[in-house]
């Protein structure tokens, strides 16, 4: 498990109250995780301070699961 | 003949106690909620002590992800809300759900989650702020989400009247019932300001108590050693119903809402009138439209802030109302012993009014030890008293003049 996958975890499970087990790679925001636009705007949030980086509302809409969440990160960092 | 309407649920939630029975049991051994602020570091203010909730059960109430989502007073008001429901033994299925309101009001609404994010706004920038912060802090929201959460499709709405709010929160759904447009509502006011911005406001209006080595003895209502109010926190809800349903389904009635009175000194934004006119023309419009005879109402649970001019004003206003029988008028404020909970106090004072009612009990006005020449009514004075409640007033007085009171009484 990558650095990147673990700390998005943590930030997943803060933000929307779930069980670190539940977030997995395939699990969906919205689907899996119970998360709402408001949720998801906030853990888009919370990624850019976590890692300096710029999500543009574009990206970030493509942005469904945790693991596109860590592949994105990845690949911007 | 207007629908009656009956109160069948409470729900405190205050630094004396959550829930009815812890609640009443402080309530009348006078015990006090008032302490050294913990919440922030209050060292710099003129005003250190508050009746702070502390070690709220708050997984009781909202999950974890909930608590990310609300700001502290929607807490309370869900907390109120839930207490009140279960106290009447109402789930969401009682009634159809369209016939199901909510008015939970705050004075202030949620002023802990701008002073947050300001900070954040200030320190990170604007594309850090919380997605959540304008549900977070706007004072409808509480409403929005009782309503919500048990799928209440009626009437809903908020009132914001400072100090006032709770009141004509319960006073407004009282004429909802009333008028047909619901069967049931749940009504009442939360607030959550034992904040940096909003004490240090307070302490700006040199409104607040200074008695910062003697919380307990803080507030004082009437006496004349009396300096200014405690704030408080918390939430007062009620569970409100129309009278043949609430008999149908064999609901406990605590109290009867017999009248409401709404009025504006339209004088000062911050000081009542000093004749007390306002607020008691507002008691004579609930008095008239119960039509029991004046002789019926014998406790009155007053806005008594512990501030000089209110309880002095106040005073004044008992007397133009009851005339020579003032001073055989029990009068108390539970103030000095829950604080000043703002938009919540008219809730949980409301809450007491139907327990005196109910249980012919009547709560002392703790801290009273040196009469005011100003102040010469029965102020039931440190200790409670078992007496017949036939009917009682909840008086409470809003910043901008709003004066709003309830009359309950036994069923008639």
């Amino acid at each position: 498990m990558s650095d990147t996958f673990q700390r998005i975890k943590e930030i997943v499970v803060e933000q929307l109250g779930v069980e670190e087990a539940q977030v997995t790679p395939e699990a969906s925001f919205i689907n899996d995780l119970g998360a709402d636009s408001l949720d998801q705007a906030n853990i888009v949030n919370a990624l850019e301070e976590a890692f300096d980086v710029e999500i543009p509302d574009s990206d970030a809409e493509k942005i469904a699961t945790v693991g596109q969440a860590v592949e994105f990160v990845d690949s911007h960092k | 003949m207007s629908r009656r309407v009956v109160i069948t649920g409470l729900g405190p939630v205050t630094s004396i106690g959550i829930g009815v029975d812890k609640f009443w049991s402080s309530i009348l051994s006078g015990k006090s909620g008032i302490s050294r602020v913990k919440g922030y570091d209050a060292s710099r203010f003129d005003t250190q002590i508050a009746a702070e909730i502390h070690d709220f059960p708050v997984e009781k109430f909202v999950s974890k992800k909930e608590q990310k989502r609300m700001d502290r007073f929607c807490i309370f008001a869900l907390a109120g809300a839930q207490l009140a429901l279960e106290d009447a033994g109402m789930t969401s299925e009682t009634y159809p759900k369209d016939r199901v309101g909510v008015i939970v009001g705050s004075g202030i609404g949620g002023i802990g989650s701008i002073e947050t994010q300001h900070e954040i706004l200030r320190s990170k920038g604007p594309e850090r702020l919380n997605a959540f912060l304008i549900p977070m802090i706007i004072i409808n929201m509480g409403s929005g989400l009782v309503a919500i959460r048990y799928g209440f499709k009626g009437p809903n709405t908020s009132v914001a009247t400072a100090c006032a709010t709770g009141t004509h929160a319960i006073g407004d759904s009282f004429r909802i019932i009333q008028r047909g447009d619901a069967d049931a509502m749940i009504a009442g006011g939360a607030e959550a300001c034992i904040t940096p911005l909003a004490m240090g406001g307070f302490c700006a209006l040199h409104a607040m108590s200074r008695r910062n080595n003697e919380p307990e003895r803080a507030s004082r209502p009437f006496d004349k050693g009396r300096d200014g109010f405690v704030m408080g926190e918390g939430a007062g809800v009620v569970v409100l119903e129309e009278y043949e349903h609430a008999k149908n389904r064999g609901a406990r009635i605590y109290a009867e809402v017999v009248g409401y009175g709404m009025t504006c000194d339209a004088h000062h934004i911050t000081a009542p009138l000093d004749d007390g006119s306002g607020i008691a023309a507002a008691a004579e419009f609930a008095i008239r439209e119960s039509n029991l005879s004046i002789e019926f109402f014998n406790y009155v649970n007053a806005h008594g802030t512990s501030t000089h001019f209110n309880d002095k004003f106040e005073t004044v206003a008992i007397k133009k109302v009851f005339g020579d029988r003032a001073k055989k008028i029990m009068v108390s404020s539970t103030k000095s012993m829950t604080g000043h909970m703002i938009g919540a106090a008219g809730g949980v004072e409301t809450i007491v009014c139907a327990l005196s009612v109910s249980r012919n009990q009547v709560p002392p006005t703790t801290n009273y030890e040196e009469p005011d020449p100003d102040c010469d009514l029965d102020y039931v004075p440190n200790e409670a008293r078992e007496a017949e409640v036939t009917a009682a007033l909840n008086e409470n007085l809003g910043f901008g003049g709003h004066n709003a009171v309830l009359a309950l009484s036994k069923l008639k």
